[in-house]
């Protein structure tokens, strides 16, 4: 929205805009800074802002001391698998809801909706238990299989919204052709849901990276991704701050440049559609 | 209209979806509701039958109930006030004309995408260490003795570190929403003559009020939950206990199976509470 501003308010707007939104990352920069430090470094008073040298021991130390690539593999498989499996899934749901619906499509919609406020810890329990009995803990599976199913309300609304914008005249046009249920979806529909599709996955890749109850519970060793990588630096030995910053900055930087591409999907996401 | 065919297959698509979340949603439900009314200790004698409503009373009535029942609302209220308020400002100032909004809009996000381990470990050391953190030395600077954060203030810096993580999520829900307000209306009112503070009375704050009440829905559910935050800072002492950290040093740490439980049936109950309202807002969304 441009609005004509005399230059002089445009100036205060810039100045103070980036202020905050600087004062706001702050937090982020100065981890990514000091994992460029010595732990000497890293602790110096008065604390060092630019004049320090640079170093990537840190990144060093800390890929070799704990597997970094272990935890880092199990995060992709993770957040990755219980993406595509959730479309796998979410994609005929939603297609059908969208497209062929019915008086209680609102209904189940809300219901899908509800069971992602179910409270994680009031089931914990229950699925930490069935997890011990089908041997599923600390495994990728049962993780890939858990992030699914805690998204999958997300992913079904959110194509649900995106299928809605599909005109439905189309699908008419290409039934009266005489077009079957199979053409209709793999030569029409596809093409035209591949944007929705992919903001889905980005979103729900970036939610199960993060996810950060279910993997501090379910896992120990073997399929412990990188939320948990960071958690063991919570009860640390000895001088830690630049380890900790390179081991943190490994483990947002990933998801730090996806997510700037998906601000706009993750309104729409995170509000199941109510605010666009 | 869809024919009878297409029905048919429609349903047949819909079903792995929904006997999944049904499953997700009632095998756990009905594990819980079993354990509660049950004495159940994994690592002292296993399950000792049924106890009625035992668990249910003993939760309500142990001693660190309402501590964390407190804790819980002042954590869930201190964030919200601080991330709609600040969200809001935010929000208006990002839609003013200047240079480099994007750039701007990107660096006010992006903690939003930190994960909670991360966030939380960064500020408990980087930040609130008491002798290496950045605020001691800001305080010492200024001449102030620097403060135990996490001991001595260990809410309010709870409070912060979350509020830092979910003021992008309100700003920029506030901020997709002030985009849609109609900006001629404003500018009529500007020309006039409403004073500033009149044109965000009775224009803007109206015009946001749904999204505000979409921001305080999602995130109260989401704030009731909260648990890594807690787990690698306090782990739950100096006043931090959580209602929904309780019930999980029940189930897990003290495996008191059966307590926990009960308290598990309650946090579901109170999150149910809050989903009734987002649901009504989000189903008449539905409707239009």
């Amino acid at each position: 929205m441009a609005r004509a501003v005399t230059p002089r308010r445009k100036l205060i707007n810039t100045g103070l805009a980036w202020a905050i939104g600087l004062l706001i990352f702050f937090p982020i920069l100065w981890t990514i800074l000091t994992s460029f430090k010595t732990e000497a470094q890293a602790i110096a008073s008065p604390p060092l802002f630019l004049g320090f040298d640079w170093t990537l021991e840190n990144y060093g130390v800390v890929m070799e001391r704990s597997n970094y690539a272990r935890f880092l593999m199990n995060s992709i498989i993770i957040a990755g698998g219980s993406t595509v499996l959730g479309l796998i899934v979410a994609v005929p749901a939603a297609w059908s809801m969208a497209f062929v619906p019915s008086r209680r499509t609102k209904d189940i919609l809300l219901w899908m909706l509800s069971t992602k406020m179910l409270p994680a810890v009031g089931v914990l329990y229950p699925i930490y238990l069935l997890f011990i009995q089908l041997g599923l803990l600390d495994s990728r599976a049962g993780l890939v299989i858990v992030m699914m199913l805690i998204n999958l309300p997300i992913i079904v609304w959110m194509l649900y919204t995106y299928f809605r914008e599909i005109p439905v005249e189309i699908l008419e046009a290409a039934r009266m052709d005489g077009a079957t249920l199979k053409e209709e979806v793999l030569y029409i529909l596809t093409p035209m849901a591949v944007p929705g599709i992919a903001s889905t996955m980005l979103l729900n890749f970036i939610l199960a990276w993060n996810e950060a109850f279910w993997t501090l519970n379910l896992t120990a060793v073997d399929a412990a991704p990188l939320t948990a990588f960071i958690a063991s630096y919570s009860s640390p030995e000895g001088l830690f701050f630049a380890k900790l910053s390179a081991a943190s900055t490994m483990a947002i930087a990933p998801i730090l440049i996806l997510g700037w591409f998906s601000q706009k999907q993750l309104v729409r996401g995170l509000t199941f559609g109510a605010v666009k | 209209m869809a024919t009878k065919a297409s029905r048919s297959a429609a349903r047949l698509m819909m079903a792995p979806a929904v006997i999944l979340l049904l499953g997700w949603m009632l095998v756990p439900l009905i594990m819980t509701l079993w354990f509660s009314f049950r004495t159940y200790l994994p690592l002292r004698g296993g399950d000792q039958g049924w106890t009625g409503f035992d668990n249910y009373v003993r939760f309500v009535s142990s001693s660190a109930f309402w501590p964390a029942v407190q804790t819980t609302l002042v954590i869930v209220l201190g964030v919200l006030v601080i991330t709609v308020c600040l969200g809001i400002l935010l929000a208006i100032l990002l839609d003013q004309p200047m240079w480099g909004q994007g750039v701007v809009r990107i660096l006010v996000i992006a903690p939003f995408f930190v994960m909670p381990t991360v966030s939380a470990l960064v500020w408990k050391n980087m930040f609130m260490d008491p002798v290496n953190g950045l605020l001691a030395h800001l305080w010492r600077f200024f001449g102030a003795d620097p403060i135990s954060w996490l001991s001595d203030a260990s809410l309010q810096s709870i409070i912060m570190i979350v509020s830092w993580q979910w003021l992008p999520f309100a700003t920029l829900i506030l901020l997709t929403a002030i985009q849609s307000l109609d900006s001629e209306q404003l500018e009529a009112a500007e020309m006039d003559g409403a004073p500033v503070l009149k044109r965000f009375a009775y224009i803007v704050l109206p015009h946001l009020s749904r999204a505000i009440t979409i921001v305080i829905l999602i995130q109260t559910i989401f704030l009731l939950a909260i648990f890594a935050e807690i787990f690698v800072t306090t782990g739950g002492a100096f006043g931090t206990r959580t209602l929904s950290y309780l019930i999980f040093q029940r189930v897990l740490e003290s495996q008191n199976v059966g307590l926990g439980s009960a308290g598990g049936v309650y946090a579901i109950i109170l999150a149910n509470i809050v989903a009734i309202f987002l649901m009504r807002i989000v189903g008449k969304n539905l409707d239009n």
